[in-house]
């Protein structure tokens, strides 16, 4: 399970904001497109793509991207 | 004797998902207004403590395990059946996930345990002339899929919608034997289903407060409207879906 990969899956959930921006230590909730529903997507892209569930309180907990990441490789077998 | 048009004595009735959340309030709800219940859940020891909290004034309560999901076990649950007076079809389950996510497994999941299985009950209650004539039949739906579509309920509404739909469907149908079919399309409700983690308490705690009476619903709330529409004194109600949601659809 590489990061590179946890970005690109990332940051094709979001439609208006441009890809380079995002990288590992990017702040996801200071984007401007960043939404509840965004949040909701990442929780069904992490469980689509890596078999993990993830829960709101992970989102709430988390402030990077880095972060995420972190959760779902150590939640992943 | 007291007047009360609500009075549930004598009546039979079915509620299904009975170990939990609404199904359990209502069937304890049901049988404090003198009603004899038949609940039915998957969890045997979960269902025995809905068991344990009905009226002990009424006799002759009975629990069968049944998972809704597993076509055998609900000919078997609707073969074990006391003739019924009415049922209140509570089994169900959430999902909250973006329309783009909603994969062909996930609307399977949602709608076989949220559509097919309480389609199927009814079917074959009606069918096998479980319900008595007279009975009323309650199904839980939703305002989601109907009266309110929240980013990310598609998948639930959907089901939900579908369930209004063949409500309906029946409500005429069975008009015939005076069988009488409503649904009740609560809001949020505070059940383990919306506690499941998926929306922080946080963001729940926030969003009660879009509700015009400022609170999410209870299950006693949707327990006793399903009482009305069990009792007579609904008796000229059927095919209507009772929105309950505190006016947050208004």
């Amino acid at each position: 399970m590489s990061i590179d990969q946890f970005i690109e899956n990332f940051t094709e959930l979001f439609d208006e904001t441009d890809p380079d921006t995002i990288n590992a230590t990017t702040q996801f909730k200071d984007l401007e497109e960043w939404s509840s529903l965004l949040a909701l997507s990442v929780i069904a892209m992490i469980d689509e793509e890596y078999d993990v569930e993830f829960r709101g309180e992970d989102i709430r907990s988390s402030n990077t991207v880095e972060d995420l990441f972190k959760i779902v490789q150590s939640r992943a077998e | 004797m007291e007047y009360n048009p609500f009075s549930l004595s004598g009546k039979t009735i079915l509620v299904t998902g009975a170990s939990s959340g609404i199904g359990r309030e209502t069937a304890i709800a049901c049988s404090r207004m003198g009603a004899r219940l038949v609940i039915t859940a998957r969890n045997q020891e979960r269902l025995q403590t809905t068991l344990d909290q009905l009226n002990p004034e009424v006799d002759g309560h009975m629990q069968l395990i049944a998972d809704m999901t597993v076509q055998q076990d609900i000919e078997r649950l609707v073969g074990e059946m006391p003739k019924l007076d009415g049922a209140v079809l509570c089994a169900g389950n959430s999902m909250t996930v973006p329309l783009q996510f909603g994969t062909r497994e996930k609307l399977d999941s949602m709608f076989n345990i949220n559509f097919f299985a309480p389609v199927e009950l009814l079917r074959l209650m009606y069918k096998k002339k479980v319900l008595v004539k007279g009975a009323s039949v309650v199904l839980i739906a939703s305002i989601g899929g109907t009266h309110s579509f929240m980013p990310g309920n598609g998948v639930y509404g959907a089901s939900k919608a579908a369930l209004n739909s063949v409500m309906r469907y029946a409500a005429r149908e069975y008009a015939t034997r005076n069988v009488r079919v409503n649904s009740i399309c609560p809001g949020m409700v505070n059940t383990p289903l919306i506690h499941d983690g998926t929306i922080t308490e946080e963001q729940l705690a926030e969003d009660a407060k879009r509700y015009p009476l400022g609170r999410y619903g209870e299950p006693t709330d949707v327990a006793n409207t399903a009482i009305y529409l069990l009792s007579d004194a609904s008796s000229w109600m059927t095919g209507h879906d009772l929105v309950l949601d505190g006016g947050f659809s208004l």
